[in-house]
């Protein structure tokens, strides 16, 4: 008898699929989701718990206006409750609130950028704004109302994702980190995780900030920066007719529940770890939000905050996605949204889906958004851009 | 290398508004024993302790559990000041060694070098009082936090006079501000014993112990001299309400019969927990302790796992022994003064209690036994023991009836309190979970059989009180904050319209920045 050492090996290792993606974040989950919907049989994985990178910790914004799948997001969010058999609190519209000369002009910019691509805006005067939002103050300046847009909960958000695609038969592994991909006869085969070999057809890769380490064997450069970027939450108030409201350089959103959880302001960058971050700390920036907040918001001084987070993005060079299936070795599908993928998740799941399954974005040209335009990047390029830790410019 | 990222935190914070050699947050005996020995080994020395509290946080829990019995003479301040000092004569030894002493003062962050936060000055405690905030910088600190309540609920425990031993004790023995004349006590442990002697001695009637288990727990036998009844096997089911919050506890014997005990309050005395959530919230390092009353921070004599920060006192680990017996924290504090000024000092002995989690666990289950899945785990967020265990989303949402459950969860993977919360927001509200924590983390052990060790503590997060966002915004900051600040990352090119990228119009979006 010939014993099949590979299948001995791996007696213990869980089933591989036809597709496995590393990464159970908005991006991998979305994927999933959406392969598991055409009948691909697909396996997540994820170091730890869904959703428990920047997934979870977002500000739930769903209003991208400068990326291709613009359309796509719009569309999606408000059938996503539907289509998902899951609540994820999202809510249409975005009001953007001006409390200063300057952010009323770049308001107002950004107003016709949307308008140019179809969706109506409108701009309140300092009265109309504290009428649409009795929160706002004398210091007012304008806001404007985008009737497209929204908002979510990000973390219901994931698990609605994650339990969807185990509603279709696909599968998520928790705390199972891929430590490196298989290669053989210059396909991708599987994943080397602790519990052995988890073979696939095909792999994505939507693992945040440590794509970038996992892609380098296969031959595939995805450059990424990572940093860390917080927000602060306050106590229930009265619900806003438009929950999301932000501005004065914050972003952000009321909760269905009251809460006020906005961010902004100043990112740390950080060096990658390959088994993912040692801590997520929060920093005094929370009172740096917290003062800003109030302005934007005079009549919600008084609100108490009760936590602040963090959470960690990874950034292209250029700041704008990379979803891509490279050529070589042609059965990888990439995706990183650059620190801008929560509300733009169910579109570029839809993406990936089409990459790995069609081999092209099915509703919007994305081209743009592909590996090659790296191509020449100087190996120091963060350097270059400054984008370096304290302790690396320290050193310098 | 070209300039660093402007919109980086590099170089934004502004070197802390004052800045001590030692700092010691707590000023309970722990903490103040701590300050005197600091400042007489020569050491310039604050002290800070939120006491008097505001009534505004006391009115949501915070920092104890008062259960709406705090007088209306704690809306007095300068009075509340003048007892806070008065007493405790501690404090104006404190104030004679040279100690910088300021009261009604919060720590509401502790900010240090640590994995993914390198850009401070140096490390810091954000501080407030009522009307400011800053941040203090220190050479060495000196956490003597204490402790607080652990939470159980039943029916009706959302109401006035359903409150903590921590709180009692704060309110009769610091305050003079109770608003209570009949308790039932929970729990018959020291820390019973002690809350039931405390209030006898104030001229506040006692009209039950109440203990699950077959005995008491500690030599209840003065007590009962003195008139006390101790029930055993017995358990509560449920607060009665009246007008002005309780007014009777409904007791269930050991026979299941339920008999009604007249009283305005019911004081849960069964157990505390360390207040670490200074440290947490730093990445201080906690291990699960059930011999130190829970997540207690992990320790080399004093010192914590943050270079220059120490514990001492409770918030080091709730010591065995009656709680009136502040021998051992002024010890600790004492230990924690040399050991942060570098001298020698005789490592205090751990709290080699027993492990307290078995008879936390009598208590919840006896809890549960008698009540429905409509009791509260949190009352903030109104979510019910049932809508924990179900993993339900809130009501508000009107989410359809959903198969997932805590079952279903734990098939994807072990249980997580944070994940919990965010899904059924339990532990999510304004008291910044002091009512529901340990609950929570019970009646999730219980129900996913697995030992309360197992259930990883929901995480604590700045401000570890709940400030307004006024106040905070007081905090001092640099003008490079102000003219760096970008809603997200301040690159250009990331806001392109995607049809301008490579054309001529791209250059035009490349001087604005501000996106959704
Ligand atoms: C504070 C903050 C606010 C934000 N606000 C918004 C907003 O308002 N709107 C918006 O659209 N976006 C926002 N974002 C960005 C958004 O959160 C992210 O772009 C998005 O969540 C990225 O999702 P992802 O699935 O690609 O990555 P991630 O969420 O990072 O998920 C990657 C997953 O991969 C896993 N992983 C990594 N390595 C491995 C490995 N080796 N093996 C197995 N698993 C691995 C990780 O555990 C993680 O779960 C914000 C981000 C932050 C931090
Ligand atoms: C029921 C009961 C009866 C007691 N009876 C007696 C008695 O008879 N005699 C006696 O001496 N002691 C008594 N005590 C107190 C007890 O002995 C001590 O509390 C205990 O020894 C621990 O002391 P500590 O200094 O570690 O903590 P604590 O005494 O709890 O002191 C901690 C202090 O730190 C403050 N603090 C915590 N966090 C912050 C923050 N972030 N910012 C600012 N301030 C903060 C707290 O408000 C508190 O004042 C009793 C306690 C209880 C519960």
């Amino acid at each position: 008898m010939v014993m099949d050492m590979d299948g001995l090996r791996d007696a213990a290792a869980p089933k591989g699929a036809e597709v496995v993606v590393v990464g159970g974040g908005v991006t991998g989950l979305s994927a999933a989701w959406w392969l598991a919907r055409s009948g691909v049989d697909v396996l997540v994985i994820d170091k730890g718990v869904v959703g428990w990178e920047a997934s979870g910790r977002n500000g739930g914004g769903c209003s991208h206006y400068q990326s291709p799948l613009f359309l796509e997001e719009q569309r999606l969010w408000p059938q996503m409750d539907a289509l998902l058999g899951y609540p994820t609190e999202h809510r249409p519209e975005r009001i953007i609130l001006a409390v200063t000369q300057g952010q009323w002009d770049q308001y107002r910019r950004i107003a016709g950028i949307i308008r140019s691509q179809g969706f109506a805006v409108d701009e309140l005067d300092p009265a109309q704004a504290r009428e649409a939002v009795p929160l706002a103050g004398d210091n007012a300046v304008g806001a404007i109302h985008v009737r497209t847009g929204g908002h979510a909960n990000p973390q219901r958000t994931v698990q609605a994702y994650a339990w969807a695609l185990q509603d279709l038969g696909g599968r998520v592994l928790q705390h199972m980190p891929a430590l490196g991909l298989v290669l053989r006869g210059g396909r991708v085969v599987g994943v080397a995780t602790p519990a052995g070999e988890i073979g696939c057809d095909h792999l994505v890769v939507a693992a945040g900030p440590q794509a970038e380490g996992l892609l380098l064997p296969a031959g595939i450069r995805l450059p990424l920066a990572a940093a860390r970027a917080e927000m602060i939450v306050t106590e229930p108030l009265p619900p806003l007719r438009v929950g999301g409201t932000d501005g004065n350089g914050l972003y952000g959103r009321q909760t269905l529940r009251g809460n006020l959880a906005y961010g902004g302001g100043p990112h740390e960058w950080l060096d990658t770890e390959a088994a993912g971050p040692r801590g997520r700390p929060a920093s005094p920036l929370l009172a740096n939000l917290s003062r800003r907040l109030a302005e934007l918001f005079p009549k919600a001084a008084h609100a108490r905050v009760l936590r602040s987070w963090a959470g960690i993005v990874e950034n292209t060079p250029d700041g704008r996605p990379v979803i891509d299936r490279p050529a070589d070795p042609g059965n990888v599908t990439v995706c990183t949204m650059s620190g801008v993928g929560f509300g733009l998740s169910p579109a570029s799941g839809h993406a990936v889906r089409d990459l790995v399954v069609e081999g092209r974005c099915s509703f919007a040209e994305i081209g743009k958004l592909g590996l090659d335009r790296f191509r020449d990047l100087p190996a120091d390029w963060r350097e270059r851009q400054g984008w370096v830790t304290p302790a690396a410019e320290r050193a310098a | 290398m070209a300039t660093v990222d402007p919109k980086s935190l590099h170089g934004k914070f502004p070197a802390s508004r004052e800045h001590v050699e030692v700092l010691v947050v707590g000023a309970g005996p722990a903490g103040t024993a701590a300050a005197i020995a600091a400042a007489r080994l020569g050491a310039k020395v604050k002290l800070v302790d939120e006491n008097p509290v505001s009534g505004g946080l006391a009115g949501l829990d915070v920092p104890l559990f008062f259960g709406g019995r705090a007088g209306a003479a704690l809306g007095n301040g300068q009075r509340m000041l003048e007892r806070v000092f008065a007493a405790d004569p501690k404090l104006e030894e404190a104030f004679e060694a040279g100690v910088d002493l300021a009261l009604g003062t919060t720590a509401w962050g502790l900010f240090a070098h640590g994995p993914g936060l390198q850009t401070l000055p140096g490390p810091v405690v954000g501080l407030a009082d009522e009307g400011d905030a800053w941040l203090c910088g220190f050479d060495r600190l000196i956490l003597a936090t204490g402790a607080r309540d652990l939470v159980l609920f039943f029916e009706g425990a959302d109401q006035p006079g359903v409150m903590g031993a921590q709180a009692l004790h704060a309110l009769l023995g610091r305050y003079e501000a109770f608003d209570g004349r009949e308790v039932v006590i929970l729990g018959t442990g020291d820390l019973a014993v002690a809350a039931a002697t405390l209030a006898l001695d104030r001229g506040v009637a006692v009209a039950a112990m109440v203990e699950v288990r077959d005995a008491p727990e500690a030599d209840v036998a003065p007590l009962l001299a003195r008139g006390v009844p101790v029930l055993t096997g017995t358990v509560i089911r449920a607060a009665e309400r009246g007008p002005f919050g309780v007014a009777a506890a409904l007791l269930v014997g050991p026979d299941g019969a339920e008999r009604r005990v007249p009283c305005d309050t019911v004081c849960l005395a069964v157990d505390r927990v360390p207040a670490v959530e200074l440290l947490e919230a730093a990445g201080g390092a906690l291990v699960a302790d059930g011999a130190r009353g829970g997540f207690a921070p992990r320790l080399v004599g004093p010192a914590s796992s943050i270079a220059g920060v120490f514990v001492a006192g409770d918030a080091a680990g709730v010591a065995p022994g009656p709680a009136g017996d502040a021998s051992a924290a002024r010890a600790w504090g004492v230990a924690a003064a040399r050991a942060a000024l570098g001298y020698d000092a005789p490592a205090p002995a751990p709290a080699a209690g027993r492990d307290r989690n078995p008879y936390r666990l009598d208590w919840m289950r006896r809890l549960l036994a008698v009540g429905t899945p409509d009791v509260l785990a949190c009352q903030c967020e109104d979510v019910t023991r049932g809508d924990v265990l179900g993993v339900r989303p809130p009501r508000y949402l009107g989410a359809p009836a959903s198969p997932r459950a805590l079952d279903t969860l734990l098939g994807d993977g072990p249980v997580n309190q944070d994940q919990i919360k965010r899904l059924t927001r339990a532990c999510m509200g304004a008291c910044q979970a002091r009512r529901c924590r340990e609950q929570v983390a019970l009646l999730l052990a219980l129900g996913a059989q697995i030992p309360v060790e197992a259930v990883p503590l929901a995480g604590y997060r700045a401000p570890v009180r709940p400030l307004p966002l006024g106040l905070l915004g007081r905090l001092d900051e640099r003008p490079e904050m102000r003219d760096g600040w970008d809603v997200w990352f301040g690159i250009p090119t990331q806001w392109v319209p995607y049809d301008d990228i490579g054309t001529e119009r791209e250059a035009e979006h490349l001087r604005g920045n501000m996106h959704l």
